[in-house]
């Protein structure tokens, strides 16, 4: 009886593997400083009780990507569960002597500049591994950022959902409206990862986007 | 600065054309792409940047496109294709090409001569 439960149990396991769906992996994107971590941190936060990583003030916190499995959202009454990747920052340039105007010692802030460009190939490499992306922005910027741009094109360009969290709303420069003109195409909600203004309805969206 | 045209782009492939773009900037000059790069090329640039980034000389680009179109076209549904028409781009050393602005339709930027 026993040799036959445990068949029972075995195979049973053995078909949820085959056939479980895969969590949907979503990369959070976009320029350093945008509150990406931020985000990230909010999300486990909420569902998880737990954190991914520490922000700072200084560009270029994140320097590796991190990936959180199984992170389960719900919200109207639905429920998703995903693969979390908070990457670091993209950008075109990097230049150490932007890390010791912050106060940093020379060699420290070559490290910190040869890290940051290992973390920029890793969140491009990162591209080809997901199934959507939220990208943030910094609503007290300018949209159209060589950032946003290629990551929306990238994710256009492999027909994957994409979802845009305007962040920061709860500084007074903060336009999200302008981010909304600026790429009507796609989804947008304004937020505030830190205060965690508006984020049920990011919550909500997520669910509808990647669900 | 060079003006690039979308004829000589043509005849590259991808890598070559992110290895010509990112070898004409490191030597100093600006380059205006008619046609401008694909996203996926314009990742490729980004990555292949940050393998050369130096702290003794190369700091990394400063690249401007406008966002690239999708087409939509009674012809693209029908074939069910799905292509992204690219438009203008502008790279350059990042210590001599400096972007002020930049909507969906104008870039504005600054030019240094001199490093």
């Amino acid at each position: 009886m026993g040799v036959i439960t445990s068949f029972k149990q075995n195979f049973s396991e053995f078909f949820k593997k085959l056939f479980r769906k895969k969590n949907a992996r979503i990369g959070i994107y976009g320029p350093p400083n945008a509150g990406k971590t931020t985000l990230a941190n909010r999300i486990l936060r909420d569902w998880t009780g737990d954190a991914m990583g520490s922000v700072s003030h200084i560009a270029h916190e994140t320097r590796r990507a991190r990936r959180r499995e199984g992170v389960t959202i719900k919200a109207n009454g639905h429920s998703i569960t995903l693969d979390i990747i908070d990457t670091p920052g993209l950008a075109t340039k990097i230049d150490f002597h932007e890390f010791m105007e912050h106060g940093m010692e020379e060699s420290e802030a070559k490290r910190r500049a040869k890290e940051a460009t290992e973390g920029v190939i890793e969140a491009v490499k990162w591209l080809d591994n997901l199934d959507g992306v939220i990208l943030v922005m910094d609503a007290t910027e300018d949209p159209y950022t060589q950032v946003n741009v290629t990551v929306i094109g990238n994710m256009e360009a492999r027909k994957l959902p994409l979802l845009i969290a305007a962040n920061k709303i709860d500084l007074p420069e903060s336009s999200p409206g302008t981010i909304r003109d600026a790429f009507p195409q796609h989804p947008m909600v304004a937020i505030s990862a830190l205060e965690g203004k508006n984020i049920d309805t990011l919550y909500e969206e997520i669910a509808k986007r990647f669900g | 600065m060079d003006l690039i045209s979308e004829e000589k782009l043509a005849e590259m492939a991808p890598v070559e054309k992110v290895r010509f773009i990112i070898d004409e900037v490191r030597s100093g000059k600006i380059l205006v792409l008619e046609k401008g790069l694909t996203p996926e090329e314009e990742a490729s640039l980004i990555e292949m940047t940050m393998t050369l980034i130096d702290p003794e000389g190369f700091s990394g680009i400063e690249m401007e496109s406008y966002p690239s179109k999708v087409d939509t076209s009674i012809f693209g549904k029908i074939l069910k294709k799905h292509t992204v028409r690219t438009r203008l781009t502008v790279v350059g050393p990042a210590d001599q090409l400096k972007t002020l602005k930049k909507d969906r339709n104008m870039i504005s930027a600054l030019l240094s001569a001199h490093k």
